[in-house]
C-alpha cells in the first residue's frame, strides 16, 4: 500500500497541521516508508500470537471512586488566554 | 410501495459514581462553571488517566443484567477528533474489545390503542462501552467567542448499543424505556433525561417490505424525551420515503430534532467527520476483570424488571400489562410488594389495581414519586382489608382513600371517626327500599314491565339514600327479592 499526496493531505488536514505542497511530498515519500516497514512486519507468521494493545504486559490498576481533587479554577484560569464568568472562551464555533 | 423502517439506538447513560472516570473530580450536577475540571479534565501537559473502579463495576453490572458476554480483557482507545470542549483533541473511549458485548432486553410494545394487547419484542444488544463526556460550548452571551464550561468533561458513560431491530417508533419508544427502566433499576445510572443522563441517538433507515439489505441510515442525535424520540422517527421516517419516492437517495448524515417543528434538520456535511482513527490509549493499560469480582457484582443484583414480570404473571396470575406497569420502576415495585406483604390475605389484583388507579393518579396530580408517597405501603394494605371483608364499599374506599392522602391516618381511625363503614344490616337496607321504591313508582312499574334499565336507577337511588354507605351486592339482592315478590 502506497498514500498518494491527497492521502497525506487529508491525514494533515485530519490531525490540524498545515502542510505546504512542497513539506507534502517528503511527507509522503517518508509515510510511505513507514508503509513498508509495516509491510514487512506484516510478512511475520503471527498465527498463534494474542494481539497486544499496550507494550506493558500488566493489567490496568484502578482507582477506588471518591472525588480527590479540589476545585482549582481560579489557578487553572491564571493561565488561560481568556476568560469569564468562569468560562473559558476560544474563538467562536459552531456546528 | 410499502414501506419498513429499520431503528438501531445508541444510548448514552450517565453512570452513577462520585467521580469522573479517569481523575477524582466530582461529577455532581449544577456545580459553577469549571470548578470540577481538575487538570486531567482540562488536559494539562504531564497528566494521566487513572480508571474508576466504580465506572467498570457499573458497566459490569449491566452486562450481567442483559445477559451479555463480559470481556475480562478489555481495552481503551483514543477516538481523535477537534472541539473546544474536548481540550485533548481525543476522547477516551472502547473500539476493540468493549467491557460488554452481546446481550438482549425484551419488551413489551403496546398495541394500536390503549387496552390492545402488548407484543413482546427482544432487542438484542449489540455492545456497551465505557467512555468520557466532553465539556460543554456555550454559544450564546460572550461578544462573539464561545465559552467552554470543562465541568462535564470527563464523566463515566456507558453507551449501549442495540443492533438494527425495532421497526417502529413505538419499538424504539419501548426499548428506550425498558432500557431506561432497568438502567435505573440496577442503579448504574440516574436516569434524568432533563439533565442528560439518558440521552438517545436514534438510526433511521427504511426499505421496500421484504427487501434485504438495509437503506441507507441517517442518524438523529442526543433525543432527551421519549416523546421526542418517538415523533423524531415518525418525521425522519415520512421524510426518507418521500425523499425516494421523489426519486433522490438519501444521503448517510448526522441530523438534529427540533421540538419546536417536530422536524429533522441534517447538520453540517460530515465527509471527514467519521474518519476518528481509533487506536488503543498508550495512557491505559488493559482492563482485567476477575472472576471474584463478576461473581460479587452479580450477587449484588436485585431481581430485575423482566424476572419480577414473569413472577407477577405466572404467580400472582396478574396480566401482562398490570406486571409491566408495577415494573415500571423499581420504587413502583418494592411498593407492590411491600403491599401484599402486609395484607393479611394477599390479594393481588387488588393492590394492583389500587396502587395503578387512585394511587397513581394522586401521586400523579402531587407530581409525586412513589418512594415519596403519602400514603404507606401498610396503610394501603389496612385500606384494602376493609374492602375485602366487606367493611367498605368501592365508593366509601375512595372516601376513606382521598381522606387518608390529604390527612394521614389509617384507615380503620377513618372510617370510625366518619362513620364510613358500609350498611349491612338488612333491616336497614329494606327500610330504605321500601321508602324508594315508594318514591319511585314509576321505575317499580317500569321494571315489573320488563325495563331492566329501570333496575339500576332504583339501585342509584337506594345508595344515595345510603349515602353511598349501603352495601351494593346486597342492595340488589334484596330489591330484587322485593320487586320479584310484591
Amino acid at each position: 500500500m502506497s498514500l498518494s499526496i491527497d492521502d497525506v493531505k487529508r491525514i494533515a488536514k485530519l490531525a490540524r497541521i498545515r502542510v505546504s505542497e512542497d513539506e507534502a511530498a517528503g511527507y509522503q515519500t517518508r509515510l510511505n516508508g513507514i508503509f513498508g516497514l509495516i509491510e514487512s512486519m506484516q510478512a511475520v507468521d503471527t498465527a498463534g500470537v494474542e494481539p497486544m494493545s499496550h507494550a506493558q504486559d500488566l493489567a490496568q490498576r484502578l482507582r477506588p471512586d471518591a472525588v480527590t481533587e479540589p476545585n482549582r479554577r481560579e489557578a487553572f484560569q491564571a493561565i488561560a488566554p481568556q476568560v469569564e464568568d468562569g468560562l473559558y472562551l476560544v474563538p467562536k464555533v459552531i456546528e | 410501495m410499502q414501506w419498513e423502517t429499520v431503528i438501531g439506538l445508541e444510548v448514552h447513560t450517565q453512570l452513577t459514581t462520585q467521580s469522573k472516570i479517569f481523575s477524582g473530580a466530582s461529577i455532581a450536577f449544577g456545580a459553577e462553571p469549571n470548578t470540577q475540571a481538575c487538570q486531567v479534565d482540562i488536559a494539562l501537559p504531564g497528566v494521566l488517566p487513572v480508571l474508576n473502579r466504580g465506572a467498570v463495576e457499573r458497566a459490569i453490572k449491566f452486562g450481567l443484567a442483559i445477559g451479555a458476554k463480559l470481556n475480562r480483557t478489555n481495552i481503551f482507545a483514543r477516538k481523535n477528533y477537534f472541539y473546544p470542549d474536548l481540550p485533548k483533541g481525543y476522547q477516551i473511549s472502547q473500539f476493540e474489545l468493549p467491557i460488554v458485548e452481546g446481550g438482549a432486553l425484551t419488551v413489551q410494545v403496546e398495541g394500536d390503542k390503549p387496552g390492545d394487547k402488548t407484543v413482546e419484542k427482544t432487542v438484542r444488544i449489540t455492545r456497551a462501552h465505557l467512555e468520557e463526556d466532553a465539556g460543554k460550548s456555550l454559544h450564546e452571551d460572550f461578544h462573539g467567542m464561545t465559552g467552554i464550561d470543562l465541568n462535564r468533561a470527563g464523566t463515566p458513560l456507558l453507551e449501549i448499543v442495540s443492533e438494527p431491530d425495532m421497526r417502529s417508533a413505538r419499538e424504539a419508544v419501548a426499548y428506550a424505556k425498558a432500557l431506561h427502566t432497568l438502567v435505573t433499576w440496577i442503579g448504574t445510572c440516574d436516569g434524568n433525561m432533563q439533565e442528560g443522563s439518558f440521552r438517545v441517538d436514534a438510526n433511521v433507515s427504511v426499505r421496500p417490505l421484504g427487501q434485504k439489505e438495509f437503506g441507507t441510515r441517517r442518524e438523529i442525535k442526543n433525543l432527551n424525551s421519549f416523546r421526542f424520540l418517538e415523533q423524531a422517527i415518525n418525521y425522519e421516517v415520512r421524510w426518507q420515503i418521500e425523499q425516494i419516492e421523489d426519486g433522490h437517495k438519501i444521503q448517510q448524515a448526522t441530523v438534529l430534532f427540533n421540538p419546536d417543528t417536530g422536524e429533522t434538520r441534517a447538520m453540517r456535511s460530515k465527509e471527514d467527520a467519521h474518519d476518528y482513527r481509533y487506536f488503543p490509549d498508550p495512557d491505559l493499560l488493559p482492563v482485567k476483570l476477575d472472576e471474584a469480582w463478576i461473581e460479587q457484582v452479580k450477587a449484588s443484583l436485585p431481581e430485575l424488571p423482566e424476572q419480577k414480570q414473569t413472577r407477577y404473571r405466572d404467580q400472582l396470575g396478574l396480566s401482562a400489562y398490570d406486571a409491566i406497569t408495577l415494573t415500571g420502576s423499581r420504587a413502583m415495585a418494592e411498593y407492590f410488594e411491600a403491599v401484599l406483604a402486609e395484607q393479611a390475605n394477599p390479594d393481588a389484583k387488588l393492590a394492583a389495581n389500587w396502587i395503578m388507579g387512585d394511587l397513581s393518579a394522586a401521586l400523579n396530580k402531587a407530581e409525586l414519586d412513589i418512594a415519596d408517597s403519602r400514603i404507606g405501603a401498610g396503610q394501603l394494605a389496612g385500606l384494602l382489608a376493609r374492602i375485602q371483608d366487606g367493611t367498605l364499599s368501592g365508593k366509601l374506599a375512595k372516601q376513606v382513600f382521598e381522606a387518608m392522602w390529604s390527612e394521614g391516618g389509617e384507615a380503620d381511625a377513618i372510617i370510625e371517626a366518619r362513620g364510613l363503614k358500609q350498611m349491612s344490616d338488612s333491616g336497614e337496607i329494606e327500610r330504605i327500599i321500601d321508602e324508594v321504591m315508594a318514591a319511585n313508582a314509576r321505575s317499580v312499574e317500569e321494571f315489573r314491565s320488563g325495563k331492566e334499565k329501570a333496575f339500576n336507577a332504583l339501585v342509584g337511588q337506594v345508595m344515595k339514600a345510603s349515602k353511598g354507605k349501603a352495601n351494593p351486592a346486597q342492595v340488589n339482592d334484596l330489591l330484587r327479592k322485593k320487586l320479584g315478590a310484591s
